[in-house]
């Protein structure tokens, strides 16, 4: 893991802030994230719906729709800015540069069209090629995704393909022209569980071959456990801890984190009941002041309560939480299983 | 009593500060629609004290005064600001009237439709099964008919059935029968849509369970849900109501020429249109499409306000 | 297909018949047929002939059998006010009104959907908002408003079109058209347009409202996140998904396109069918109301058949037998 960072990232997200603009005023939706991924790195992020995940992606992509909009910070693509480029140049980088995968792939894929058709207007769009050329490309990558009998099921149509095997059509649709970096949206909540992993296992299989850093947005960790690299922990549209996924699970830093990963179930340990976080994340309108998290933490002292940390590097990673500054790594309340969680990564 | 002004106080407060009010302070279309419907409905309230002449006041008719041009024009007369027609009837004053009856057919006839399918769609809706069907399919049947033709065969039906003695005096209900028997089907599906949703909530449920008769039930805890789209589709169909009430009135078999409405009073005019007698035509013309798009308008508003993702 | 469209012919078949009941109820029980066949000064005998003659002494049951027998065959009876068989009065008026009313589908379909695409697309521009509000006037004028606004400019006023009739018409097969001469042309025109304008609003409106729902779409958003261009994004797919629905409506419309004629044709005296229902109506002409009413439903039926394969054609989700081929994970 440790050997991405030297290179240069290919994705660096920094001070990112988005607000959508309402008739009260500006809301703030993401506020200040940054964030890198190293070439071939799969970076996870996590957090529970509404922290702002996906709308980090969208806005990386550059599809951010009003009243959206990036108020502030940068974002760089192999070195190079796009956060503000126009909209006909985050256009070509789409789907050449950046792929992406959706939460639903029953939604994903037109209905009207073979995906045959949809495989080859996308790489006719990005390559130079012919027709011939970009169906027999398009065969290929049906075949790397492991759809059997790609020279037939080219030719059918999205309504023929069940959730999993058109969740694979989307990969492809997503790699078709090699792109550097996916954002992978929630890319197996809406499947069945027994498909879930097969689809980790294909995505995390082909980046590897292909080389290609993926950024994984999704709210359960065990798909985090199976597939990231390294773990970005979200809440409230802020970054709470960074850090590689073995130290994450074992040793989250964050109170938050801690609380994410004794909500996790898991077969293998008995556990008389799960832990849940006191009530919810707080509404955009409503974010207090100081540490967002403090009225949930069981830990926040005066401080959480006025100040708001900053991510504050520790180990290999970093947490924003007043804890971790004074030293005091909080109470540890992991529990065995999370050693479960980690098991293939060693 | 100072309570009760403090809560018209708050609830007005709360109406002010409402998203409803915020898009419509903000649509300044929005605003002149309103305006124009208020003032077509308070002209046509108070028609019999602002017209300057009774038009159905036989005596008081002169053919001098026929065909009259607009008071502006060459051989205008003051007295008839709008000019007369070939009976020497002021238009301005015929127009008030034949607006207020439009708009009378129009509520009325909008009042019954939204009775009946707001019945219909609940008793679907709750009691289900063969009743359920029924309705619906003759609601099928019944969109998939033209709201004009369905309106002209009930009309024609109820004229042929009435003996011709009080067909005159029948006609104005006649007219409310056709048009309401026409249009209930859009406020059946949308109650019965809404209701389906509402009715397997935990609330409905709830209140089932602590026993509550299932009448009661849909009293107070489904219709004040689905208030909202139908007064989307009431507002639209005002529109739709006094345009169906015009064109029969126009094709002869609505309102007659001695109690015209403004579809009436747009048949008598193109009578004159090849004499160049224009205004006869025209102003009823201009006041119907100014009502029609006034409540279109507002519809499309509310329908947006109360609906904001359709944006 | 086959059993769909089997089905499908039912229901047509059901719908038909019900229409017959209702315009048979109609001929039987609205006024009473035999006084208004006769002349004022008819005697007994010839009315008991009369009523023999009719049937009207069988009992009901039988008497709609021989109704849905003779209507089948195209006989709807004999017109009580201008003594003809209704047939004939409906087969020489049916080509003057599907003549304008396919002429108004095609003007308000090739405006109608252009205009519909162009204002879902650039929802900010002032043509957009212009021609939003243009179609709100659009729906808001009756028809026969602007018909009447129409003679006035341009017969009255301008004296360039013809106000009432079909001008020339040409007899082809027994079919009259007036699309072969300039005169039949120049009275086409207006009522065309005057048919068609509150369907190109609605056309209109409908691809606008359709193309706006398609394009926040997940499929729509992803084509983008392939990076597509906008015009692979609009017309490759957006577009199509939004005529879909459009084509339901387009057949709809026809319907409501004769509905709408009745008034059109009243306005401008075009010698079609919706004029000789009228001129029926005011003169309670019974057999010529239920024959118009079954013809009507007729091609409604016909062409809601026709939308219903339409919809195999474009919709590959109904062509193919889907869960015959699709496979598990």
């Amino acid at each position: 893991m440790t050997e991405h960072n030297n290179t240069s990232p290919v994705l660096d997200v920094h001070d990112l802030h988005i607000e959508f603009d309402t008739r009260h005023g500006a809301l703030k939706a993401i506020d200040g994230i940054s964030l890198q991924i190293a070439p071939g790195e799969i970076l996870g992020v996590v957090g529970e719906s509404g922290a702002g995940k996906s709308l980090t992606g969208t806005a990386i992509t550059g599809l951010l729709e009003s009243p959206g909009r990036i108020s502030g910070g940068e974002i760089r693509l192999e070195g190079q800015r796009i956060d503000n480029l126009s909209q006909d140049e985050l256009r070509r980088l789409r789907g050449r540069r950046i792929g992406a995968i959706f939460q639903d792939p029953l939604t994903s894929l037109n209905p009207l069209y073979t995906v045959g058709r949809q495989l080859i207007e996308t790489i006719r769009t990005h390559l130079p090629m012919n027709r011939a050329q970009a169906r027999q490309r398009a065969i290929e990558l049906l075949a790397e995704v492991g759809l059997p009998a790609p020279e037939t099921r080219i030719d059918q149509y999205p309504h023929q393909f069940s959730g999993g095997m058109r969740q694979r059509v989307v990969i492809a649709l997503a790699l078709c022209a090699d792109p550097k970096l996916v954002i992978a949206d929630e890319p197996t909540t809406a499947l069945d569980v027994s498909v879930q992993a097969q689809i980790i296992t294909v995505l995390k299989r082909l980046c590897r071959e292909h080389g290609t850093a993926v950024m994984l947005v999704t709210h359960d960790m065990g798909v985090i456990a199976e597939a990231a690299d390294r773990v970005a922990v979200m809440y409230a549209g802020r970054l709470v801890e960074v850090g590689p996924v073995a130290d994450v699970i074992k040793h989250a830093k964050h109170p938050y984190t801690q609380g994410l990963m004794n909500s996790i179930p898991t077969i293998l340990h008995d556990v008389e009941r799960l832990e849940q976080i006191e009530g919810s994340m707080p509404r955009l309108t409503a974010i207090p002041e100081g540490c967002a998290f403090n009225p949930r933490c069981p830990h926040a002292f005066e401080r959480c309560r006025v100040e708001r940390p900053d991510l504050i590097a520790v180990d290999e990673g970093a947490a924003a939480c007043w804890l971790v500054e004074e030293g005091a790594t909080p109470p540890p309340q992991a529990r065995a299983t999370a050693d479960t969680l980690v098991d293939h990564h060693d | 009593m100072s309570t009760v002004t403090q809560r018209l106080n708050d609830d007005w407060r709360r109406f002010i500060d409402s998203d409803l009010f915020y898009s419509f302070r903000r649509s300044p279309i929005t605003i002149v629609a309103f305006v124009v419907v208020v003032t077509l409905i308070l002209a046509a309230i108070f028609a019999p004290w602002i017209a300057p002449h009774d038009p159905f006041d036989v005596s008081t008719l002169s053919l001098l005064n026929s065909e009259l041009p607009p008071a502006w024009v060459a051989g205008g007369d003051p007295a008839f600001l709008l000019g007369t027609d070939g009976q020497g009837r002021d238009v301005l004053s015929a127009l008030l009237y034949g607006a207020r009856i439009s708009i009378l057919v129009g509520l009325a006839s909008v009042a019954f439709a939204m009775t009946l399918g707001v019945c219909l769609g609940l008793l679907a809706a709750y009691v289900g099964g063969t009743v359920d069907a029924l309705i619906m399919r003759i609601a099928d049947v019944m969109i998939s008919f033209p709201p004009i033709l369905v309106a002209l065969l009930i009309n024609g039906v109820a004229r042929g059935v009435l003996p011709p003695e009080m067909q005159h005096d029948a006609v104005i209900f006649v007219l409310i029968l056709a048009i309401g028997l026409t249009t209930w089907v859009q406020y059946a599906r949308t109650v019965r849509g809404s209701t389906l949703v509402e009715k397997n909530r935990e609330y409905v449920l709830a209140a089932r369970v602590i026993g509550l008769r299932s009448r009661s039930i849909m009293a107070k805890h489904i219709l004040p849900n689905v208030i909202g789209p139908i007064l989307v589709v009431a507002t639209v169909n005002l529109a739709i109501a006094i345009l169906i009430e015009a064109a029969l009135s126009f094709l002869g078999v609505g309102m007659p020429p001695t109690e015209p409405s403004l579809g009436t009073l747009i048949r008598i005019g193109n009578e004159f249109l090849f004499s160049g007698v224009w205004w006869v035509v025209i102003f009823p013309s201009a006041v119907l499409v100014l009502l029609v798009l006034s409540v279109n308008l507002l519809g499309d508003w509310l329908r947006d306000a109360l609906n904001p993702k359709l944006r | 297909m086959i059993a769909f469209l089997i089905r499908r012919l039912l229901q047509g078949a059901l719908v038909m018949l019900t229409v017959a009941f209702i315009a048979f109820s109609m001929f039987r029980f609205v006024g009473d047929p035999v006084t208004n066949m006769l002349p004022q000064d008819a005697t007994l005998e010839q009315r008991t002939e009369l009523q023999e003659r009719l049937g009207l002494n069988d009992p009901l049951p039988l008497q709609f059998g021989h109704f849905v027998t003779n209507a089948v065959q195209g006989d709807f009876g004999i017109s009580y006010r201008n003594q003809r068989p209704v047939s004939d009065l409906i087969a020489e008026r049916l080509p003057a009104t599907m003549e304008m009313v396919f002429a108004a589908v095609v003007l308000s379909l090739v405006i109608g959907i252009p205009m519909g695409v162009y204002t879902a697309l650039r929802r900010d521009s002032w043509l957009s908002h212009l021609l939003q509000g243009v179609s709100l006037a659009g729906i808001s004028v009756p028809t026969f408003v602007t018909g009447i606004l129409l003679i006035l400019v341009f017969s009255v006023w301008l004296n360039w079109l013809p106000s009432f009739g079909r001008g020339d018409v040409v007899e082809i097969g027994g079919w009259s058209t007036g699309l072969l001469t300039v005169s039949g042309i120049k009275a086409l025109i207006m009522p065309v347009i005057t048919l068609s304008l509150f369907q190109i609003t609605l056309i209109m409106r409908l691809v606008r409202a359709e193309m706006l729902e398609v394009l926040k779409t997940d499929y729509i958003r992803f084509a983008r996140a392939r990076g597509l261009t906008n015009r692979a994004v609009h017309f490759g797919h957006a577009l199509r998904n939004t005529l879909m629905p459009v084509i339901t409506i387009t057949g709809l419309q026809i319907g409501a396109l004769i509905a709408f004629a009745i008034i059109t044709e009243t306005v401008f005296q075009w010698p079609g069918m919706g004029l000789l229902f009228m001129q029926a109506v005011s003169f309670v002409d019974i057999p010529v109301m239920s024959a118009y009413l079954v013809m009507v439903s007729l091609i409604f039926v016909v062409i809601n058949t026709i939308v219903d394969m339409l919809y195999f054609v474009v919709d590959p989700r109904l062509r193919v037998d889907a869960g015959k081929n699709t496979t598990g994970a």
